[in-house]
Order: structure tokens, then C-alpha cells, then sequence
């Protein structure tokens, strides 16, 4: 992976050159993206700013990359897995390449085909692609948005960089927080894209290209996540458990593709296990895998990942997470999440891969995804309990279902049922709407707006649950409800934060590239033509993959029950004193204006108690990291 | 020394302190719905229940555990008064 910036004048005013240094300082501030190089390019009114991290062609792949007939030049950020075939091909028709490397690939496709090549390349990237004889820029993102890119526009110059930061040198005024944006995230985790959560800042969407031509901005889509219309595959079962065993080998196996050592991350769980045991039995990968650990037994599957490691005989090490980390590194993982963050999930990653660094790796898989694509959520689990248990709303043993997916709820003995249908309960009598899947979460995080200051509260506009309800397209509101929550789920939750906030911005803030097989889009194209069940059988997650990959693991890691990751919630009761005077002091909220002082100042009191419900941790947690955020990104 | 305890301040002054964060007291009608309204959530009633049988030795059974009984100032009130009376 790499980083870039640019600026594109627009108009009259805007055609000066942009300034070298300018730019230069742009990248400079995504230096963690690209530690090996540093160059600019500069055309007219176009300008770009590039830091490499070298991954693949080390010595001649160096970027911003221009043709040799100078009418098209190019800054790249990410990977393309199959360079190589795409490379043969073109080879073929008898283009000519100077390196070895994948940008030059991306390059001479655009070329050949236009704009429209993008639909040819299998892997994560934002590109940015300067048409010199068209006076046109391109900004193209990858179709799930595991790669970052974001813009923004004034009447003089487009600006556009991999992460917001990067916008920043260039920008007249310090960015404001997007009220929009702050109540999409206390709802959804996350800005819906292309939002941020500062005003007028923009991301190009997943699956998106963006165009700017005579001034005017234009997007168009060329992929988006498949959704069947109930016309599933009528293989048998095991025809399909070994088309998908292949797809993940194949996925994999060009994800291996670099020019340093690949690494892998083990959290004991299903999805990272059958990453490692696919890499081990397939190639010739000597696998290094690092792991979490938490002193908190709570999250911690230390157990799981040593049945794995003995299994396997991976040469294997592990970081081990204290509560006091979490604080001591929030203000740092802010920086990089550019965005407040409602759980502490990030931090942990953040150090990991700073161990991975630290090891000389800058190339990790992941099992990233696999929830998504191939049905693993708990929440998914919960929306067919409830919605089995809406057929018979005044059964009182129905709900009783909802324990197995919580086992470590701890519930009132003998007030079980009762208590489930009390909290489960709300919204069964719409099960087959869209968003049903969704609603307890989002109404478990939303209750975090109560904090907000009277002026933000009255600013807010219409309920974002129900302008994003409705504007889901007609084939996602007739799907299949199970199909629909993986749409949901994969556009907000998991682009939005986990493949950003956890994902991307954990790993490149130490110059680390993660490589996520389970996100290859063909393994996606593959994955919606399964009929849900095959998904989830009754309450069995992720059952084909199961299938697919029970041959190499341990019966102990197929059958476990699924643990989501998480981290320790802040601590505000011991050594908190210096982040809580300078972020939640009343003087503080009141001068960001976003939060109301003495709410926030009543839960923190009752966290230094110690007995925070789950919304009102995340509250804290969202509060905390908002106002952080408006210190490092909006204040002089 | 618990016979003494107001009821009815007690339990204001948990939610609106505890659960609303505020001490403006207009913020908490009797009659509004803590689930509706989204002032409890999964823990909150929970800890309802903990606090009716630590402070007033009310024993709440599996089958109370509706929001006739914990679902507003009034309905807790009510409840604990019927439950005092049968004790």
C-alpha cells in the first residue's frame, strides 16, 4: 500500500501550477503509508504528491508514474492481485512495459481500454489517473473499499488524498464537524459514504469512480454488491463447499503475491484459522502468524489460537493487552481512525500491527470479511430467532432461543424468558422489513445522542435510520431478509468502520498492508448465488465455509462458539485524570459545543462508578474520541 | 429507616441521574415509557429490578416481569405498592 494527495485547479482562478511544496507536505502527512519514497508530479494545473511503501517491483516501481508518450500519469495505492494475467494479456496485444510492477499495469490498461478497465482488476487500490490530452482526472476506489480515498472541492481547486489529513495543509480553514455525519455515527458506526464526518469532506464511494473534467464532478458505479432475487445456484451441496474450498484457495493464493514476507493474523477463530491452514497446505508460504492476547479473560482466546499454532506449527507470537493500553494509546489511534470511534476495538489492532512491523513484516492476511460474505453474524442469528419467534409473538419459550447465541449473557435465574422478551421483543411485529435485522443495534447506539448539546440536537435533520431505509433500492427491500441484512451490514457497518477505523487506518498507521481473502470479489459473486441456509443452517454460522475447511483444522476451532472481537472499554476510573480534565472537562465539551457539560460530566461520574450499560459505554467511548477528534482535526 | 424512603423521589432521581443524566426534572414525566422512550435499555432493567429488591425487598417474579409492572414511574410505583400490600 502507499499514500497520495493531489490538487486539481478548477476554472480561471484555479489554473495556476500547484505548489510543489505544498504538495510534498500534503503526502508528508501520510508519511505511515509510505515510508520508502517520496516523489510529486506536476502538470498543468494537476498536481501530485506520492509516498511508497515498496511491496512489489522494488526498484523500479517507483510512482507517480507517467507513459512514455507523458499523456497519462497515475499515483496508486494498494495491490492488484492479478497484474500478472493482466500483464500477460496485454503483453499479447503487444503492449510494451518498462517494469515489473503492478502500477504500470493499471496504467497501460487505462491506455487500452479507458476508464472502464477497472472492472478487470481483482484486488484493493484507489487509483488516481491523470488524462493529460482530456484535461481529466479519475479517482477510482476499490470495490469494497478496503483502500481509503477522499476529496474535497472550493470554487479554485479539487483536493483529494488518501486519508483526510492529508487535505489538510492544503485547506483555508480548519474542517468543521458534519453534524449529518455525527448523527450517522452515533447510529450506524460510522458516516454513511460518501459522508465523513467533517463538513463538505468527502469519500469516493466503494465500488465508485469519480471524474472531474471542465470543473464539473461526476461519479458513476461499477460494481456493487450482488443481491439475488431468489434464483440460487441448484448445485448440490458438496459441489458447492468444493467450489468454494477453490475460490478461497485461489483468493489466497494471489493474495501471496509480493516481493517481501506475507505474514498472517490469528485470532482463533474460524476465519483467520482457515486463512493460515489455506496459506500451509496450498503453498510454499513459510507462515508467520501474530496474534492478540488480553489480560482481560473476558476477550481473550489465547486458548483457541494455541490449539491452532500446535496444530499448524506456525511460527507464531503474540502482543498481550493490558487495560491501561487502551487509554494510554486512544488519542494516537484517533489520529489515524480520523473519525470518533464508539468501541476500543481499534486500539489493540493499531498495536498489533506495530508487532508486525516491529517483526519486519509489512504484508498480514486476514480473515476480514468472512462474517460478511458468508453469513456469521450473530446479529444475523438474532434477526432469525426473532423473526421465528415472530410467528408466535406470546411464545415464552420461542425467545429462549436467543440464549444460545448469548451464552455469556448474564441473566436473572428463572427470569430469562421474561427478560428476552422484554429487550428482544421490540419491533417483532415487522419482521420482514428491511433494517429489522439492524434496528436493536441501531437503537442501542443512538441512545449515545442523548449527550449532545441542545444546539446539535436542535440541528439534527430527519431520523437517519429512516432516510437510509428508504433509500435502499427496490431489489435490496424484496430480497430475502437474510440477503438484505448481509447488504446492510457490508454497506455501513463493515466499509464504513471495520475495514476503515479497524481496518486500513490500524494497519497503515505502521506502514503495514493487510490482504483479505474472504473479500475477493469473485468469493462475494460466489457467495450470493447460496441460498441463506446454506450461510446458516437453523443457527450453525458460516456452515458452507465450515464444509469448506474442516479438512485442515481442528475440530475444536470448527465447533466453537463464535466470539466476537472486542476490546476493554475505556477505564475511567484509575489514571484517567489528565485525558478526562483535557477532553471531557466541562471547559472542554463546552468549547467543541457538540456535547451538553453536564450529561457528559453525570456519566462520567457514573463511570467512575464502574457500572456502565452497554449503550452508555459507547457513549463515553463516542464522546471521548468525538472530542478528540475536534481537538486534533478542527482547532487551531 | 427504609419505610422512610420516598418511593416515588427515589426512583426519579435514579432515572433522571443515572439514566437521563440530567437534573432537570421536567425531563421525566411519571407516565413515560422507559422502553419507548429508550431510557433503559437490556441493563438498565436489569438493574431496575436489582434496585426494587435492594431498597424496598421487593421479590420480582419471572411473570411480573412486564411493563405493566416496570415500564414507567407510575407502573413501578403501582407494582411496588400492590407487592407491599400482598406481603
Amino acid at each position: 500500500m502507499c499514500g497520495f494527495a493531489g490538487i486539481l485547479g478548477i476554472g480561471a482562478a484555479g489554473s495556476l501550477p500547484p505548489d510543489s511544496e505544498l504538495l510534498r507536505k500534503m503526502a508528508d502527512t501520510i508519511v505511515h503509508r509510505g515510508p520508502d519514497a517520496a516523489a510529486e508530479y506536476i502538470d498543468g494545473s494537476l498536481g501530485f504528491g506520492h509516498r511508497r511503501l515498496s511491496i512489489i517491483d522494488l526498484e523500479t516501481g517507483d510512482q507517480p508514474m507517467v507513459s512514455p508518450d507523458g499523456h497519462v500519469a497515475i499515483v496508486f495505492n494498494g495491490e492488484i492481485f492479478n497484474y500478472i494475467e493482466l500483464r500477460q494479456a496485454l503483453i499479447k496485444q503487444g503492449v510494451q512495459f518498462r517494469t515489473t510492477s503492478d502500477t504500470e499495469v493499471v496504467l497501460q490498461l487505462y491506455r487500452e481500454y479507458g476508464i472502464d478497465f477497472v472492472s478487470s482488476l481483482n484486488g484493493q487500490f484507489a487509483i488516481a489517473i491523470w488524462d493529460r490530452r482530456k484535461q481529466t482526472l479519475h479517482l477510482v476506489r476499490d470495490r469494497i473499499g478496503i483502500c481509503p480515498l477522499f476529496y474535497t472541492l472550493d470554487s479554485e481547486r479539487f483536493l483529494f488524498g488518501s486519508e483526510i489529513k492529508s487535505l489538510l495543509p492544503a485547506l483555508g480553514a480548519r474542517p468543521r464537524i458534519s453534524i449529518a455525519g455525527l448523527d450517522q455515527l452515533f447510529t450506524f458506526w460510522a458516516p454513511l459514504s460518501p459522508n465523513t464526518i467533517f463538513e463538505g469532506i468527502r469519500e469516493v464511494s466503494p465500488g465508485e469512480v469519480v471524474t472531474v473534467a471542465d470543473g464539473r464532478v461526476t461519479i458513476a458505479r461499477y460494481w456493487d454488491w450482488p443481491l439475488p432475487m431468489g434464483e440460487y445456484s441448484s448445485a448440490t451441496e458438496s459441489e458447492l463447499t468444493e467450489e468454494l474450498h477453490d475460490l478461497l484457495v485461489d483468493s489466497t493464493r494471489l493474495r501471496l503475491r509480493s516481493d517481501v514476507p506475507v505474514g498472517a493474523y490469528l485470532s482463533g477463530g474460524l476465519d483467520s484459522s482457515a486463512i493460515a491452514s489455506l496459506v500451509l497446505n496450498h503453498t510454499d508460504n513459510r507462515l508467520r502468524t501474530f496474534s492478540l492476547t488480553f489480560d482481560d479473560r473476558e476477550f481473550d482466546e489465547s486458548g483457541y489460537q494455541s490449539a491452532l499454532v500446535d496444530h499448524a506449527q506456525v511460527e507464531h507470537s503474540e502482543l498481550r493487552i493490558g487495560r491501561a493500553q487502551i487509554l494510554e494509546n486512544l488519542e494516537h489511534t484517533v489520529w489515524h481512525t480520523e473519525m470518533p470511534i464508539l468501541r476500543t476495538a481499534p486500539v489493540p489492532m493499531g498495536l498489533l500491527s506495530g508487532h508486525a512491523h516491529a517483526s519486519d513484516f509489512k504484508v498480514v492476511l486476514t480473515g476480514e470479511g468472512a462474517d460478511e460474505v458468508l453469513g456469521g453474524y450473530d446479529l444475523f442469528k438474532e434477526a432469525k430467532v426473532r423473526q421465528f419467534w415472530s410467528r408466535q409473538p406470546r411464545s415464552s419459550v420461542r425467545p429462549l432461543l436467543l440464549k444460545r447465541l448469548y451464552p455469556y449473557l448474564n441473566l436473572p435465574a428463572g427470569k430469562d424468558a421474561a427478560y428476552l422478551k422484554l429487550f428482544f421483543g421490540q419491533g417483532i411485529e415487522a419482521p420482514g422489513k428491511p433494517g429489522f435485522s439492524h434496528l436493536p443495534r441501531w437503537t442501542t447506539t443512538a441512545k449515545a445522542k442523548r449527550f449532545l448539546s441542545d444546539e446539535v440536537l436542535a440541528a439534527l435533520g430527519d431520523d437517519p435510520v429512516r432516510s437510509y431505509l428508504d433509500s435502499l433500492s427496490e431489489p435490496v427491500c424484496r430480497t430475502d431478509s437474510f440477503n438484505c441484512a448481509q447488504f446492510i451490514e457490508s454497506k455501513t457497518l463493515m466499509s464504513g468502520y471495520l475495514l476503515c477505523s479497524q481496518g486500513d487506518r490500524m494497519l497503515m498507521m505502521n506502514s503495514v498492508e493487510g490482504r483479505f481473502p474472504f473479500l475477493d470479489h469473485r468469493v462475494i459473486e460466489f457467495a450470493s448465488t447460496l441460498r441463506p441456509e446454506l450461510k446458516m443452517k437453523v443457527l450453525n454460522e458460516k456452515y458452507l465455509l465450515k464444509q469448506a475447511v474442516r479438512r485442515y483444522l481442528p475440530a475444536a476451532i470448527v465447533n466453537r462458539h463464535k466470539q466476537p472481537y472486542r476490546a476493554p472499554d475505556v477505564n475511567m476510573s484509575t489514571g484517567s485524570g489528565d485525558l478526562a480534565a483535557r477532553c471531557l472537562s466541562p471547559e472542554s465539551v463546552n468549547a467543541s459545543g457538540l456535547f451538553d457539560a453536564g450529561r457528559v460530566n453525570r456519566l462520567r461520574n457514573k463511570a467512575v462508578r464502574g457500572r456502565l450499560s452497554t449503550s452508555e459505554s459507547q457513549a463515553l467511548t463516542g464522546i471521548l474520541t468525538t472530542q478528540m477528534v475536534h481537538q486534533q482535526f478542527c482547532q487551531q | 429507616m427504609q419505610d422512610t424512603i420516598d418511593p416515588r423521589r427515589a426512583l426519579r432521581t435514579l432515572i433522571l441521574e443515572d439514566y437521563l443524566f440530567t437534573d432537570d426534572e421536567s425531563a421525566l414525566t411519571d407516565d413515560m415509557s422507559f422502553l419507548q422512550e429508550g431510557i433503559l435499555d437490556s441493563m438498565g432493567i436489569l438493574e431496575i429490578i436489582l434496585f426494587l429488591e435492594e431498597r424496598f425487598q421487593v421479590h420480582v417474579a419471572e411473570d411480573e416481569m412486564v411493563p405493566q409492572n416496570l415500564d414507567s414511574i407510575d407502573n413501578l410505583l403501582g407494582y411496588i405498592q400492590r407487592k407491599k400490600k400482598a406481603a
